[in-house]
């Protein structure tokens, strides 16, 4: 029953990874440049559902990390490289927040000073939403982040050659404080990115809203690519149905927990029935907004939960491939009818553009090529963490 | 007495051991056979190769069914049968609803996995299983790991079994019978029968006595009589009426009736049968404060708290209010004028009289005349000198 041989010869990663993420970030690139000439507004909202899209699975895979570290958990030991390398996405977005920072007068109603003059709500929020406090908090998150990315990562690698447990405890403490920060963090983003959109607009629960889909990407991006290596014979014999059965039960927990919160938010602002509260909703009412609402129902809840029900479904690599890749397409979704219906010109409904294609298939190629820059010459397994033989036998 | 073989039952020390022996009897066919351990351990529904329980099933029809309950429940109750306005939602309002459909689909999900995972899956109550009362029992699920193959496999052969759980290498190996058949003298027929008359017997006389005998009546010599009601039909009438009608032109004790009732301006009118007498004019000051001052003002000046409110009510002190006669005034109070109603149903006869009085104590009050006052003086000054 228990795996007593174990000896791990590193592989690379197939060449799928690297050619695929080339190519779809070359092509995305171009077409993305072309975007910004052809209609500036609507690639600069695009360009954000992608960076917010990139920031969930990185940000989300660095929270997956210390969750491991302060759980105490073993299972997640044995991939624990594949959020690691995810989690690499987070020093580029030092770039990638560079457009974003720029184009803020195409983004946020708050930066037009002339509008802010005019409006007494704005006027308040002025102190919170200024451009010089947003780029410094922005930058300072980042920061934030790629500070305890560099941490833990560098205490699992160097553990790998050192095998000293002490490390782990290190990576405990850190992680430890890492929570608090995140969830301050990830609470400050998704009010100053996504719900400053709607300057005039508030919901306490919003931060914990992102952090659901949050979640959800991070995991589904981990699932897909661990199921992935696992097929091509990387990680076996050492991933096994009960870890398989983990991510499902993972996925399908915080699917039903991205349901409750966003239910959550809709049914107080539903139930107390508040103008200055309802017309975001009103907003996501309108023309054809009202079939992505709906959709968003369906591709982000019950599909996914009606495929995760069943216990077998949860360990089948094949089912969990599918719903990963559907998680994630569900919170890039999601994102999107978070951040579109807020352009001027989409406000009374959804007009097609091919602009809102060009973007998911650069955020593919970065995600790729950065997963792939990462990965090499890197241990798919941390050989030298002590959990790691629990791991591997780990039994439901 | 003849014994009846349950199966043989061996026991193993370590939960390694066990999830081997699971394995090799699995292989070697055996289809009916069972591991017992103080705990589960991981692995070993592969090792024995069962198949994934149906108990889901039970949760998943049961959810569905709360589900739809809850929803049917709250349709009927809050849309069909006794719709109300809460909030200004839609009789049918979903968002919330899903709280509540929520809650029972959990609670029915739930109940339904426990009661039956515990009776249908574990049998319970299975008072005579054979595995109760043996040491090997009280060994697995103490600190050992226990392997049982019945008799009732296939390939079942005694010498055969015990041939392959020597082979496995056990601490100890035992065989277990079928309990002897246990009988309860609580469940024998005679018993039964017994209990169930007396329950019959019991109960269907405590409800004679207390649904029938109560209400039994001695006598009932006058509580039934030959009368007629008022208000009620009767067979004794041509017109099928209990009350009659009086006859034309009766009058009621007591009553007066007021010849020119509904006529705005009667040519002749009442003469006034009471004297100002204090006691008259006392009464009339009060029922003119009750029913006349809150239009008509304390001192009839027409400049009560309402005014502004209606048509302004008029003055009682103008020429033509005082030139009205005594049966005038009486006729205004019981008939009503322009917006005054008749006041004939809140004030007698006797009241509205000296009311009229106090009217015209009033109205003179109000337009004393300079011998008026000489006469006061003269009194006062007779009173002074005194």
């Amino acid at each position: 029953m228990h795996q007593t041989d174990f000896n791990y010869q590193r592989k690379d990663l197939p060449a799928g990874f690297s050619k695929f993420g080339l190519i779809f970030l070359v092509v995305g690139l171009i077409l993305a440049a072309a975007s910004f000439f052809v209609d500036q507004t609507r690639a600069a909202f695009n360009y954000l559902v992608i960076y917010m899209m990139i920031v969930s699975i990185a940000l989300g895979s660095l929270f997956l990390i210390a969750l491991e570290y302060v759980a105490g958990a073993d299972w997640s030991t044995p991939f624990r490289r594949i959020p690691e390398f995810f989690a690499g996405l987070l020093p580029v977005l030092f770039i990638l927040v560079i457009p974003l920072l720029f184009l803020n007068h195409d983004l946020f109603h708050w930066a037009h000073e002339e509008a802010v003059k005019e409006d007494k709500i704005l006027q308040g929020k002025a102190p919170y939403l200024n451009i010089s406090f947003f780029v410094i908090r922005t930058l300072v998150f980042i920061a934030i982040w790629v500070l305890f990315y560099f941490i833990l990562q560098r205490n699992s690698k160097k553990q790998d050659t050192t095998k000293d447990q002490s490390l782990t405890t290190k990576n405990i403490r850190f992680s430890a404080a890492f929570i608090p920060i995140f969830a301050l963090t990830i609470t400050f983003t998704a009010v100053d990115w996504l719900m400053s959109l709607e300057p005039h607009w508030f919901s306490t629960i919003f931060g914990v809203y992102f952090f659901s889909g949050t979640v959800i990407a991070a995991l589904a991006a981990v699932t897909l690519v661990v199921v992935i290596l696992k097929e091509k014979g990387y990680f076996d014999p050492w991933i096994t149905d009960d870890h398989l059965y983990s991510f499902g039960a993972l996925l399908f927990a915080f699917v039903n927990f991205w349901a409750y919160i966003a239910f959550s938010q809709f049914m107080l602002i539903w139930y107390a029935d508040l103008p200055e509260e309802t017309f975001w909703y009103l907003t996501r009412w309108e023309g054809s907004w009202v079939i992505f609402s709906l959709l968003l129902i369906v591709i982000h809840f019950i599909v996914p939960y009606a495929m995760l029900l069943s216990q077998p479904a949860k360990m089948d690599p094949k089912r969990l491939k599918f719903i990963s890749i559907w998680l994630l397409f569900a919170h890039l979704f999601d994102l999107f009818w978070l951040v579109m219906p807020n352009m001027q010109p989409l406000k009374k409904g959804y007009v097609f553009s091919w602009i809102d294609l060009v973007f998911p298939i650069l955020g593919i190629g970065i995600v790729l090529t950065v997963f792939n820059f990462i990965s090499k010459k890197e241990n798919l397994i941390p050989v030298g963490d002590p959990k790691l033989k629990k791991g591997i036998n780990f039994h439901l | 007495m003849n014994k009846k073989l349950y199966g043989l039952a061996a026991l193993f020390k370590t939960p390694d051991e066990i999830i081997e022996v699971a394995k090799k009897t699995s292989a070697a066919g055996y289809q009916k056979y069972d591991i017992h351990s103080p705990y589960p351990v991981h692995g070993i529904e592969r090792a024995m190769k069962l198949k994934p329980s149906k108990l889901g099933f039970i949760t998943l029809v049961f959810g569905l069914t709360g589900s739809a309950l809850a929803l049917l429940l709250m349709y009927w109750t809050m849309s069909v049968d006794y719709p109300m306005i809460i909030g200004g939602k839609p009789f049918f309002a979903l968002p919330a609803f899903i709280p509540i459909t929520f809650e029972v689909t959990v609670l029915l999900a739930t109940l339904a996995t426990v009661i039956g995972m515990i009776t249908f899956f574990f049998r319970f109550p299975e008072n005579d299983h054979p595995l109760h009362d043996t040491d090997y029992m009280k060994k697995v699920s103490c600190d050992h790991y226990g392997l049982v193959i019945e008799a009732k496999d296939k390939l079942f052969d005694e010498a055969k079994v015990l041939e392959f759980l020597n082979s496995l290498k056990p601490e100890s190996i035992e065989e277990i019978y079928y309990p002897e058949k246990e009988t309860y003298p609580v469940l024998e027929p005679k018993f039964v029968t017994f209990l169930i008359i007396i329950a019959v017997v019991t109960s269907g006389i405590t409800y004679f006595a207390l649904n029938k005998l109560l209400y039994m009546q001695p006598f009932t010599w006058m509580m039934e009589q030959p009368k007629l009601n008022p208000q009620k039909p009767s067979t004794l009438f041509a017109d099928g009426f209990g009350m009659r009608t009086p006859v034309q032109g009766t009058v009621a004790r007591g009553f007066l009736p007021y010849p020119y009732m509904g006529q705005n301006n009667p040519t002749e009118f009442l003469q006034n049968p009471y004297l100002p007498t204090k006691e008259n004019l006392q009464l009339g000051e009060q029922k003119y404060l009750t029913f006349c001052s809150p239009c008509h003002g304390n001192f009839g000046d027409g400049d009560s708290r309402l005014r502004g409110q209606f048509p302004n009510p008029p003055s009682l002190h103008s020429t033509r209010a005082r030139e009205f006669s005594d049966g005038m005034i009486y006729h205004i109070i019981t008939n009503g004028q322009n917006i005054m109603p008749s006041y004939a149903s809140q004030v007698t006869r006797e009241e509205r009289w000296a009311i009229v009085n106090y009217i015209r104590v009033l109205q003179r009050a109000k337009n004393a005349k300079s011998s008026d006052l000489q006469v006061v003086n003269k009194e006062t000054g007779n009173n002074a000198s005194n």
